[in-house]
């Protein structure tokens, strides 16, 4: 459909940033360096929960060659104020106690201190004559165990938010959240059949290949430069400004090529650290994490409970929906609570809903956004709930969701009403698509889950520059972490009417595009996108007044076609077009450089929704689990690059394959863990899995010109679901807690069907 | 990893006299694929002398020696053993089993010396050598002995190998007609991992009879365990159900394993039974064939 209409958009040429990625050019964090630079290092907290009654540096700062020292002293205290960080949202005066501990370490690996030294061995030296005088207290690891009255504290001041009356006494739960449509008690009794049940997740980290890694330096006169592989390096220029008290233009920071973030790379760990370091030093200091670092305190996405109760009628038709949803924020409150209720039943067009969320906080690392935070845990949930309504009732599970879908006009549970969405359209593709219309394989089973994500818009700005030659320049300010840059170029080259190699788009460092939210919520090519066309735009008005001033006509007379300005018709003259390049090649007389300029706040993103299917195999004396085969479909709106889609959809998927089959924390009794690499944090290989096959869904988003709904976040929706259903249809045990690894997998199959029990 | 020194010995006079003059703190390097792992996480401590043993044409040589029989460098890679052209018919088990450690890039460089010496109960090579019966050169300051393979690893990270003693080369046995192996391990992936358990099983076959068995279990003890037992419900028998049954039960009563972020206590006892059993059918299936 799109091949016909658009001339660029739909196709799939090579990315701007392809070559230099596959011969090793590109340079990632730890890529970059200065002359003079320190090495960075951090001093992390041996305990899961500790009072810090004192911390001696004065060992480390006489080993020569050591350059600074830093201690939560260094850094400015914080107000207890709420800010947006990616799709989450952070509290200034946690922020800065995660960044480095103050009264307490929180959790295993709560940097206490850090280090500037002339070397790596200098650094490791200086950490281990850093004395630290802990007062060890218990620790609480578990959601459900925090919640528990007389569970050890976290935050002496911690009020639970959203309850009447107000708590007089302080409990790890930082807050509830209701949400209500309807009455469900009226709709239950409605309802000929009721499921109800409880599941749990663990949590999981986004598992980028990059370890965070960044490079501050900071001159004489104040002026700081941060090179860093992040998300949203406005973001890293803002916590820093806030974090370190100072203006916000004096910090410039330039973001690097990304390995992998997945919301992980959405806030600060090391860029503030470095930054205090360089000043304390005067020297340009690097800091990057091992994957030790990484796994221990950056992260994760939370592991929860979650309760759901569905009744329905005989027919399908369901009448009310219960969820009640704990999430572990981590050391300080902020879990993605909010989206996990808010998703629950948003796929869904149900009378009455009630959907209950805590934020619960316990002694592991802050957890950061993760592909539609929230949603997997809630998906899991509410869709393995769904498989056994299907089952119960004898019914196709994508009929019983057909029956049930949200559409056009559907009012979610959070209040705002769907404008056009490609749910029934996806399902229905789905329902057509060969993987479903063939039979599983011998000894395979199949299973079936959908996923919602909203997709978000927010603050871009972008600029498109013409050369000399004619050739364009896109400048927009989104760290590219999912080839946003070949869909913006193809954007441009679509508007502009020129080939997508004459289009060069580039990733401008704070200080040289305006604001740009981070890279997340999957709103690159959609709210960027809109900024880039309608820079281009900007740029082709610019056009066609340079065209009227060279043919001395009436800038309405000239029109934009195919690259280059046109009389409107023969009423305005008879003048040969103006291609790109001719324009530039006399711009300097028809009023100087020819730019375009846009900012907008992106409002009208399009949801997006995922149906998933997975036949797969289980070993029942091992409880191991292969998948066999395994397809994504999904409503994009319109796939602008659609291998960059597909990569999203299949790496979406393989990641939520991971969630529920082998991913998890484990943690010793000490509260620490146990698994912080990737030989045991076992994320799949290549070897696990098959081909993920792709269905893009083209459902357009009417209020983007391209119809862009955003991509990468649905896939992580329903893959846990999709797995667990296909084991629940496989063996008939169903499995609700994750992971679905082959020792837990075993066991609940030996407890189905006790034979080895006797041995 | 500034002050570590280096040396490459032609011969293995020279590498035991380097490991007695370094007084402990010298480290055998053959493949290097966990030694250099463990160096750059630091676990190694500076201050190491490295000996390293492949310049020496005794430790990195394959010699076929008939009959089934064959003497393997300590050194020998993973893919050179299976590149050879005698070695896999004569001992698939083996073979599959040293196949399995890493990827192609490991096999390249990673030796069935270095996984015995490397001491971890879940060494893949290791229980399907204990199975074949395979024994050790072992060369130290005091001369040379001959040892079993299980008789070496004498817990996690630990050997009972006397200082300066480096492991030369293993003897594989001669065997009869219809003779096979199989080694099967059981990891939670299908590749980069370590196994929950390991299982190597040797048997002869004469008849439809097992006359010979020998059975190596990995994972789930300190280190890894000879299963008498369990070839003694094997030898003798058709290999059926009953027979199976019971070795996989003697499997599963030596198993002392722990619960940790590989497995359950539970999960590896079970485990250890499902692979007996599997391993013993694939090893069957090849002696028929021998
Ligand atoms: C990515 C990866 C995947 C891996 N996968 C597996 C796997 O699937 N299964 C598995 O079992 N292992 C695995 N390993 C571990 C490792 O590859 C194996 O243990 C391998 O066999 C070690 O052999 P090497 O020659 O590299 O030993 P080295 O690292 O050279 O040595 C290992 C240890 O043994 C000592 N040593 C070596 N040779 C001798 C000798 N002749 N005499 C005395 N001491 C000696 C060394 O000093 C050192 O302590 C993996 C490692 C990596 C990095």
């Amino acid at each position: 459909m799109s091949k016909q209409k658009y001339k660029w958009v739909g196709t799939r040429p090579d990315r701007p940033d392809g070559a230099d990625k596959v011969t090793g050019r590109a340079r990632f964090g730890a890529d970059f360096n200065m002359p003079g630079q320190l090495v960075g290092k951090v001093l992390r907290s041996p305990h899961a929960h500790a009072i810090i009654k004192s911390i001696d540096t004065s060992a480390a700062e006489k080993l020569p060659g050591v350059k600074a020292v830093v201690t939560a002293k260094d850094f400015p205290e914080q107000p207890n104020l709420i800010v947006p960080t990616g799709e989450m949202q952070v509290n200034l005066r946690d922020i800065t106690r995660n960044v480095m501990a103050r009264e307490k370490a929180l959790y295993e690996s709560h940097p206490v201190a850090a280090v500037a030294a002339t070397t790596d061995a200098i650094a490791n030296a200086a950490l281990a004559l850093i004395k630290v005088e802990y007062q060890v207290l218990p620790h609480v690891i578990d959601v459900a165990e925090a919640m528990k009255d007389g569970a050890p504290l976290l935050h002496d001041n911690l009020i639970t938010e959203g309850v009447k009356p107000v708590p007089t006494k302080p409990s790890n739960i930082a807050k509830r959240i209701d949400n209500v449509k309807g009455d469900t008690d009226a709709g239950f009794k409605q309802a000929e059949i009721v499921v109800e049940r409880d599941y749990t997740t663990q949590p999981v980290h986004q598992g980028y290949i990059e370890p965070h890694a960044c490079l501050a330096s900071m001159a004489e006169d104040g002026q700081v430069q941060i090179w860093s592989t992040t998300q949203g390096h406005f973001q890293v220029r803002g916590f820093c400004s806030r974090l370190l008290n100072i203006e916000t233009s004096q910090i410039r920071v330039t973001p690097t090529e990304i390995g992998g973030g997945f919301g992980g790379k959405t806030v600060v760990y090391l860029e503030p650290v470095a930054v205090m370091l360089s000043k304390k030093s005067g020297k340009p200091v690097k800091m990057v994490m091992s994957r030790d670092e990484v796994f221990r305190a950056s992260g994760p996405a939370p592991g929860g409970t979650v309760h759901v109760k569905i009744g329905a009628k005989k027919d399908g038709t369901i009448v009310a929906a219960e969820c009640t949803i704990a999430l572990q924020a981590g050391a300080f409150p902020g879990s993605p609570v909010g989206p996990a209720c808010w998703t629950s039943f948003a796929c869904y067009d149900i009378p009455n809903i009630k959907v209950i969320g805590y934020d619960v906080v316990s002694n592991r690392p802050k957890v950061a956004a993760y592909r539609a935070p929230g949603a997997p845990i809630s998906a899991w949930g509410v869709e393995s709930t769904m498989d056994i309504l299907a089952q119960e009732l004898r019914m196709d599970p994508i009929d019983l969701r057909l029956k049930n879908a949200a559409k056009k006009g559907t009012k979610t549970s959070y209040g705002p009403v769907f404008d056009t969405i490609g749910f029934v359209e996806t399902l229905e593709a789905a329902k057509k698509s060969e993987h479903y219309k063939s039979k599983p394989k011998p000894g395979m089973a199949r299973g079936v889950a959908a996923g919602f994500w909203f997709n978000v818009g927010a603050d871009s700005s972008a600029a498109a520059h013409v050369a000399e030659d004619g050739t364009v320049t896109i400048i927009s300010g989104n760290p590219d972490i999912g080839g946003s840059r070949a869909s913006l170029a193809l954007m441009a080259a679509e508007e502009l009417g020129v080939d997508y190699d004459k289009v060069r788009p580039v990733i401008a460092d704070t200080s040289s595009i305006g604001f740009n939210f981070v890279t997340g919520g999957s709103r690159v090519t959609f709210a960027t996108g809109l900024a880039v066309v309608n820079s281009v735009r900007d740029l082709i008005r610019e056009c066609k007044v340079r065209a009227a001033k060279t043919w001395g006509v009436d800038p309405d007379g000239v029109i934009w076609e195919n690259g280059c300005a046109k009389p409107a018709g023969s009423n305005v003259g008879e003048f040969e077009p103006l291609s790109l390049a001719q324009l530039a090649a006399t711009a300097g007389k028809t009023g100087g450089p020819i730019n375009g300029h846009n900012q907008l706040n992106a409002q009208g993103a399009g949801p997006g929704f995922g149906v998933h299917i997975v036949d797969l195999k289980v070993d029942r004396d091992t409880g191991i689990v292969e998948i066999g085969r395994y397809t994504a479909l999904q409503d994009v709106g319109t796939a602008i690059h659609p291998s960059y889609v597909e990569g999203q959809m299949q790496g979406g998927a393989v990641q939520g394959i991971g969630w529920a089959l082998n991913e998890e924390y484990i943690y010793s009794a000490k509260g620490k863990l146990d698994n912080a690499g990737f030989l045991d944090y076992r994320m799949p290989v290549a070897s696990d899995l098959p081909m993920i096959e792709t269905v893009i869904v083209e459902v357009a988003n009417p209020h983007h010109p391209y119809g862009v709904r955003g991509v990468g976040e649905v896939p992580i929706v329903p893959p846990l679901a999709t797995v667990g259903n296909a084991i629940a249809r496989a063996t008939g045990v169903r499995m609700t807690d994750l992971p679905m690894s082959p020792p837990r997998l075993s066991a609940a199959l030996d407890a189905a069907t006790p034979r080895m029990a006797a041995e | 990893m500034t002050d570590i020194s280096y040396s490459s010995p032609k011969t293995i006079d020279e590498a035991v006299a380097a490991m007695v003059a370094a007084k402990g703190a010298g480290r055998i390097l053959a493949g290097g694929t966990d030694l250099l792992v463990q160096l750059r996480a630091g676990f190694v401590k500076p201050g190491s002398i490295i000996v390293d043993i492949k310049k020496i044409a005794e430790m990195t040589s394959i010699e076929d020696k008939g009959g089934g029989s064959f003497k393997v460098g300590a050194a020998v890679t993973g893919m050179q053993l299976h590149d050879h052209p005698t070695f896999k018919k004569a001992w698939p088990g083996v073979l599959e089993a040293i196949n399995l450690i890493g990827s192609k890039q490991i096999q390249g460089r990673a030796s069935a010396g270095g996984n015995l010496c490397n001491a971890s109960p879940a060494a893949d090579s290791v229980p399907a050598l204990v199975a074949a019966g395979a024994t050790v050169t072992v060369q130290g300051p005091k001369g040379r002995r001959e040892v079993a393979v299980e008789k070496i690893p004498a817990g996690p990270g630990r050997m009972t190998l006397e200082p300066g003693e480096i492991v030369v080369s293993f003897t594989l046995p001669a065997r009869p007609a219809g003779s096979s192996d199989a080694y099967l391990r059981l990891i939670p992936r299908t590749e980069m991992d370590i196994a929950v358990v390991g299982c190597g099983v040797n048997l002869t076959m004469k008849g439809g009879i097992c006359t010979a068995a020998r059975v190596g279990l990995g994972a789930v003890a300190p280190t890894v365990l000879l299963v008498e037992a369990a070839a003694k419900a094997l030898i003798g028998s058709k290999l059926d159900a009953n027979a199976l049954e019971a070795a996989a039960a003697a499997c599963r009563a030596v198993c002392k394993p722990i619960d940790d972020k590989r497995g359950t206590i539970v999960y590896r006892t079970k485990i250890a039974g499902v692979l007996l059993k599997r391993a013993t059918a694939i090893a069957a299936e090849r002696a028929a064939k021998n």
